[in-house]
């Protein structure tokens, strides 16, 4: 069988300009983040992203990266509003879907089981069904009903942070929630992992505690980064808690173009990995 | 203990008596606040007169308990952890309509259209915030209410500039088949509360909270503000809730940042 393990940078040579991507994770949780630096590193670009946005979606705007998002909100957390986010958001290098937290995890959905749209009604009455990407449906069944189709929001790579994996490419999370990770990973043409760290397959079970988080086996999974700490400045609980002292920095570079230089050549290029 | 009168409360403590009016009667459902007063009037009305609201503890866990806001190390050291909630389980629950959630409101319009999503021109807005997050699910699924601590013509506006959360006039537009699930329940700011029992669906003014005006309110509104004859005042809390509000729920005091009492 084969080991899956690569780095980061293995990982972004995967990755082609014009891509759909997923990224895991939830707003300043469980993001993987050390991949994304490899990213800002790469050349690559005119990506269109979807992502339970956090600092993630604001470096990748920040950098030019990103040509077109799908997001229901990009946030810090206790920073609510990202505002490197805001900034591409209040400008028009970057073309957005705007879309309910549901109707993102309907999207998803729906390319995992390869049918074109979900039926829902989220997004009845909202100004989301301004966007052209969106359509009502009639039911064909006697109640008529008219429902919002969410489209399938297929990725071509799917990047992920979890707690722990075996060489294989099975993964398990021990924090209190998977998000949407899984179904990221179900909508995806490939799917690559970093975790905490990476153990023999017959102790994935007793490491993760319990069955339950072995959620994302190998069937999904195309490559497995193992890099503590690999998360940060995110969180990724039980490991470790998200790095306020950074991520209030990164914030601050928003309207500080030569704190962001600073930023740049410290966190994205100044890393080892 | 003698009878509590308005100089013995703050502004803040008749807010999060005013949040838990909000549930009453809501039984088993999953009261979902959102906010530090909603929070704390949320889980006031668990501990008096609404025992059967389900709550989570603002991540992924369903508890039990009346544990303190703010102070992680405080509820993790009292929290009762009965259930596991995820983000993917929470969409179970809204789409089920087993769900009344208070969310902010950066904008909310007479019709209770609710904004948090964007400020200023299309496509290209002025002022970006949040995206429109659950909102659209959340109002045409569940009853939906609105915590707005600094009420003012900028917060209640004619109309949203985007509409993020689903109002009245939208929901008519709809049906009553497509929006058989959608309900405004109330609004409550740190002037008054409010509500759409109106013909029509506006906004009327509910209770005004004692020390208040209705001129007040009515400068603080940005449109044409339904005004009963007669606006009782929203109630003060008892002797019992004010306890509760003070030692066991938010002892930090956090209430009293969000709506400082006015001097």
């Amino acid at each position: 069988m084969a080991d899956k393990r690569m780095i980061e940078a293995d990982v972004v040579a995967q990755i082609e300009s014009g891509m759909t991507i997923g990224i895991g994770g939830w707003g300043a949780r469980r993001k993987p983040m050390s991949i994304i630096r490899e990213l800002l590193r790469s050349d690559v670009d005119d990506l269109t992203v979807v992502s339970y946005g956090g600092p993630d979606v604001g470096m990748l705007c920040r950098a030019g990266k990103v040509s077109k998002l799908v997001y229901a909100f990009v946030s810090l957390d206790d920073i609510p509003l990202e505002p490197h986010f805001r900034a591409a958001r209040q400008s028009t290098d970057v073309e957005f879907l705007e879309l309910d937290e549901g109707q993102i995890l309907l999207g998803l959905q729906a390319a995992a089981w390869r049918v074109p749209f979900l039926p829902t009604r989220v997004g009845l009455g909202s100004d989301l069904m301004d966007q052209k990407e969106l359509a009502t449906i009639t039911s064909p069944f006697d109640d008529g009903e008219v429902l919002v189709a969410v489209p399938a929001l297929p990725l071509d790579a799917a990047l992920l942070h979890l707690n722990l994996a075996d060489v294989l490419g099975n993964t398990a999370f021990l924090g209190p929630d998977l998000y949407f990770d899984d179904v990221m990973a179900q909508a995806a043409s490939h799917t690559y992992v970093s975790v905490e760290r990476v153990v023999p397959s017959d102790e994935l079970v007793s490491a993760a505690g319990c069955l339950h988080g072995l959620r994302i086996g190998r069937l999904w999974t195309s490559g497995i980064v193992e890099r503590a700490g690999a998360a940060a400045p995110t969180s990724c609980e039980p490991d470790y808690p998200a790095d306020w002292e950074l991520l209030k920095r990164y914030a601050a570079t928003a309207g500080d173009p030569a704190g962001w230089e600073s930023f740049w050549s410290e966190w994205v290029m100044g890393a080892d990995q | 203990m003698s009878a509590i009168t308005a100089t013995d409360v703050t502004r803040a403590e008749v807010c999060c008596t005013a949040v838990a009016e909000c549930f009453r009667g809501d039984g088993e459902i999953l009261a979902n606040p959102i906010g530090i007063i909603p929070m704390i009037g949320g889980r006031l009305a668990r501990a008096t007169f609404e025992p059967d609201l389900v709550m989570t503890d603002g991540f992924a866990e369903l508890v039990e308990g009346a544990f303190p806001v703010g102070t992680p190390a405080q509820s993790v050291a009292t929290k009762v952890t009965t259930g596991w909630n995820p983000y993917r389980t929470m969409f179970d629950v809204v789409w089920s309509g087993r769900r009344h959630v208070m969310m902010g409101a950066t904008q909310v319009d007479r019709f209770g259209n609710q904004n948090i999503w964007a400020i200023g021109g299309r496509p290209v807005p002025k002022v970006a915030l949040l995206g429109p997050r659950g909102a659209p699910g959340n109002t045409i699924n569940d009853p939906t209410s609105y915590w707005v601590p600094a009420q003012s013509p900028k917060v209640f506006v004619e109309s949203v500039d985007y509409v993020s959360g689903v109002g009245y006039d939208r929901a008519a537009l709809l049906g009553e088949n497509a929006s058989r699930f959608h309900e405004i329940r109330r609004v409550v700011s740190n002037l008054g509360t409010f509500d759409f029992d109106t013909p029509d669906h506006t906004m009327r003014l509910r209770t005004i909270h004692p020390g208040v005006t209705v001129e007040e309110v009515e400068t603080a509104t940005g449109f044409d503000l339904v005004v009963p004859d007669e606006v009782p005042d929203s109630r003060l809390p008892t002797p019992d809730e004010l306890q509760l509000i003070r030692t066991v729920i938010d002892p930090d005091g956090l209430r009293e940042r969000e709506v400082p009492s006015p001097r």
